[in-house]
């Protein structure tokens, strides 16, 4: 009963945030997991009506996810200059994630204008409509991403700069940043490729 | 003594909140204690109004050809009854629990993160608000032909299309009005703030343990919130996805679950239940957690096979996620599958049985003390294995085929929900009343409500067994005189009055006890866990100092020791030392910091139901308020620190 005085504060040893992160991706394979699940089960499906074979681009698609690909490489040079307490760098690779993923998005909502011209359009059939809310929602995540990191970058232009062991972390950030890319090279496959 | 904490500058949008009383310092606090307080009392309110739903059902259904109330308001009132008692009563009560017990238990300061959790208890006051704001800007709607065209009362503005929203009744087609679209968007807002605990909960079990606090040595309710912890965390990402795909299709003509356009009916109940099942694990295991810790202390023994009950809580949240189709035998699913999952179901029974059979082992030889948490921990045994033995006799499928859509299936899952959950809530409720309020309930009153409860409550579910095999379906307004069951079904309603008679005993020993009741002594039931050597009510800093544990029950075995044979002996060291927890308890000597009230949570939280009806009225302006508060909500957190780095003493 009696006995030590310190709170220890990480009985796992993992920072407490970062664990919650972890736990946050975790629950994100099922939210993803339900939306290719869907996509998958009616993508074997007889249905009339245009599919998305009738639409897609895939070189131009190849391009964006390149791009998007790229973007993973900036966030662990980001992570790398803030270990090694290079607050400049850090920005500039910070503002390169965040250039890099605007440009996929840029490159998404350009895809949806042309589905849509070409007749593609969410309320067209099951498979346009699976294949919006499932990119929707990745494009959404990498949305979402983006403001984090510009989040980040006004926050290291104060004085005393990021640093990797308080409030708005990077590391976390780049957690999610990392599961987003994975994601969608699941759904690169899966959409486009099979 | 703590200090008091003054910011000493305004850090973002707004000075920080200081208040410690009133009404302020409840919507700005972090504490883990006021947000379990605050969930127990809005939960408590909703388990009213949802109490007074099945009222008036059972009205309704007290004679045969009634008609107090039209069809479309009946529906509307089952849908909210369920509606209401999953997700804004039994859930949020069992969150009322977590937040309150789970820190002390684990000997913390607080959860891991504590705005985060002022969030999610925020996000739940609004989605539950926004839910029944259907009933002031809902409407219901009438598809075209259909008998929901009579006029209907203020009551049939509610979602009609039951709890579980089966497709495509559901759909825009059968349910034109805006009422299914409030359902499904506030239970999508409902979802977030679980969500948000669960992640919560489970860093904090994770991380925040106290010295010495092994996961082994942990206090089973602690094991069941982890437990019940991952199944939030698992389960409600899939509903969230089903519920998203319900409003594409209500609001933006997309056809996930209509063959109209290629989409699939049964999908959605594929997704619903693979969700609903491990709800229902969600709803009951907490209860077990907390009768693990009754039953023991007024046994006066250990809990008979501790690992057991653990491993077989998580075998339960486990096998939970592979018995989801047993509740569509009834629906196109292919025979290999009825019989899959008729053998889950009847596997998850196993692990049940275990936990059912340690406790009758825990019981079983005690000297039994059998004050009122411990009448309903044995209620909640002896309901729970009625109502779990009616469910095994679901995975049989023809017999299952016969009974869907019963009222012998409305029997079953009140005996798990009811006799098992709620009792089990109740149980919880008296025994830690005196740590919340530092008061003691009145014991006779207790008893009383007890009893008329469990009278009432077998009144009610009993005979709905037999209603059910004799033919009665479930979700229908009226049955015919001819079909003789309006005997039973007037027992049923007197029953359900003797019920809301328990309720208001109930609240009356509360109400009366917490202000004139005897004063508690911190431990008044001799109990095993950290959370008893503490002072009553629990102090806004919890531990005075990180308490090191040695062993599982570290505080019994700090007043007992055993003899030659077994028995507990009180040490002589005991008293003294229960005095010397009371003295240090209440006298830290160390200045503590904890963190700091936030407006924040409740900024960010409140633009929810905006976002809400912007969907539904297809409106940018209510979009944009949605947006700003939720944009203000976040970058002020964002740069707010936790805890306010605040003048020393000797600064000043």
């Amino acid at each position: 009963m009696s006995g030590g005085h310190d709170y220890p504060h990480e009985s796992t040893g993992v920072e407490t945030r970062k664990l919650g992160m972890w736990v946050f991706l975790s629950t994100e394979i099922l939210f993803f997991g339900t939306l290719i699940t869907t996509f998958m089960i009616f993508k074997g499906r007889d249905f009339p009506g245009m599919k998305l074979t009738d639409v897609y681009d895939i070189p131009f698609t190849s391009v964006s996810s390149f791009v998007l690909l790229m973007s993973s490489l900036t966030m662990v040079l980001a992570h790398n200059a803030l270990e090694n307490e290079d607050q400049e760098k850090t920005r500039v690779w910070l503002l390169a994630t965040a250039m890099l993923g605007s440009v996929f998005l840029a490159g998404q909502i350009y895809e949806f204008t042309e589905f849509y011209h070409k007749g593609f359009e969410l309320s067209t059939n099951i498979f346009s409509s699976t294949f919006y809310v499932l990119t929707g929602f990745h494009g959404l995540h990498v949305f979402i991403g983006v403001v984090f990191l510009i989040g980040l970058w006004i926050i290291g232009q104060r004085q005393k700069g990021l640093s990797l062991d308080s409030g708005f972390n990077l590391e976390f950030i780049a957690l999610y940043w990392h599961f987003v890319d994975i994601v969608w090279i699941v759904l690169f496959t899966v959409v486009y490729l099979i | 003594m703590t200090k008091i904490i003054e910011p000493d500058k305004q850090t973002n949008i707004f000075r920080r909140p200081s208040s410690e009383y009133g009404i302020w310092s409840w919507i700005t606090t972090v504490d883990h204690k006021k947000i379990g307080i605050m969930y127990g009392y809005a939960a408590f309110f909703f388990l009213l109004i949802g109490g007074l739903e099945a009222l008036v059902l059972r009205i309704q259904l007290a004679q045969p050809d009634n008609n107090f109330l039209s069809a479309a308001e009946y529906n509307a009132m089952f849908t909210m009854h369920g509606t209401t008692m999953v997700f804004l009563a039994i859930m949020p009560i069992s969150a009322a629990f977590f937040n309150y017990l789970l820190p002390l238990q684990i000997g913390a300061r607080d959860v891991a993160f504590p705005r985060l959790n002022a969030l999610s208890f925020w996000i739940w006051v609004f989605g539950g608000l926004f839910l029944y704001s259907t009933f002031v800007f809902g409407t219901a709607g009438a598809p075209e032909g259909g008998y929901l065209a009579e006029e209907v009362g203020w009551l049939g503005n509610a979602p009609n299309g039951g709890w579980f929203g089966y497709q495509p009744n559901a759909g825009f087609k059968y349910s034109p009005g805006t009422a299914m679209d409030y359902w499904a968007i506030g239970l999508q807002i409902l979802g977030i703030s679980s969500l948000v605990s669960a992640f919560n909960f489970i860093v904090t079990i994770l991380n925040m343990r106290t010295q010495g606090m092994r996961l082994m040595r942990m206090p089973v309710f602690t094991w069941m919130t982890f437990a019940v912890a991952f199944l939030l965390a698992f389960s409600l990402p899939i509903i969230a996805i089903a519920l998203f795909y319900v409003t594409f299709d209500r609001q933006f003509g997309t056809t996930f679950f209509l063959t109209e356009g290629g989409g699939d009916p049964v999908l959605w109940q594929h997704l619903f239940w693979l969700f609903g099942h491990p709800e229902v694990y969600i709803l009951i295991l907490p209860a077990f957690g907390i009768v693990s810790e009754i039953l023991p202390t007024f046994s006066r023994k250990p809990l008979f096979g501790y690992p057991a009950i653990v491993f077989a809580g998580f075998g339960i949240a486990f096998i939970g996620f592979g018995v989801w189709a047993h509740h569509m035998f009834a629906s196109a699913i292919s025979p290999v599958a009825q019989a899959g999952f008729g053998i889950s179901t009847m596997i998850i029974a196993v692990p049940t049985g275990v936990k059912i059979f340690n406790w009758l082992g825990t019981i079983w030889g005690g000297k039994l003390n059998l004050k009122t948490p411990m009448l309903f921990a044995l209620g909640f045994i002896g309901m729970f294995v009625i109502g779990g033995l009616s469910g095994v006799t679901h995975s049989v499928v023809p017999a299952d085929t016969q009974q869907t859509d019963t009222y012998y299936i409305v029997a079953h899952f009140h005996y798990v929900l009811f006799g098992g959950a709620m009792f089990g809530i109740f149980a919880g409720l008296y025994y830690w009343f005196p740590k919340v309020w530092g008061k003691m309930y009145n014991e006779t009153l207790g008893q009383i409500h007890f009893w008329t409860m469990l009278i009432g409550f077998n009144l009610t579910f009993g005979p709905m067994h037999w209603l059910g095999l004799q033919g009665q379906v479930r979700r229908t307004w009226v049955y015919a005189e001819e079909t003789n069951l309006g005997f039973w079904n007037l027992i049923v309603s007197i029953g359900a009055f003797i019920i809301a008679l328990s309720i208001l005993i109930f609240m009356a020993n509360w109400m009366y006890s917490k202000r004139k009741g005897e004063k508690a002594p911190f431990d008044p039931w001799d109990a095993r866990t950290i959370e008893w050597t503490i002072p009553s009510p629990t102090p806004v800093w919890n531990f005075s100092k990180a308490p090191h544990v040695k062993a599982l029950d570290d505080f019994w075995h700090a007043k007992y020791d055993e003899d030659e044979e077994g028995r507990a002996v009180r040490r002589d060291s005991a008293d003294a030392l229960l005095a010397q927890l009371e003295e240090e308890g209440l006298n830290p000597e160390e200045e503590i910091e904890l963190p700091n009230p936030s407006y924040y949570p409740f900024v960010l939280s409140s633009g929810l139901p905006f976002l809400g009806y912007a969907v539904i009225y297809k409106s940018i302006p209510l979009a944009l308020i949605g947006v700003v508060l939720i944009l203000v909500g976040s970058f002020g957190w964002a740069t707010e620190p936790l805890e306010e780095e605040f003048r020393s003493e000797e600064e000043e």
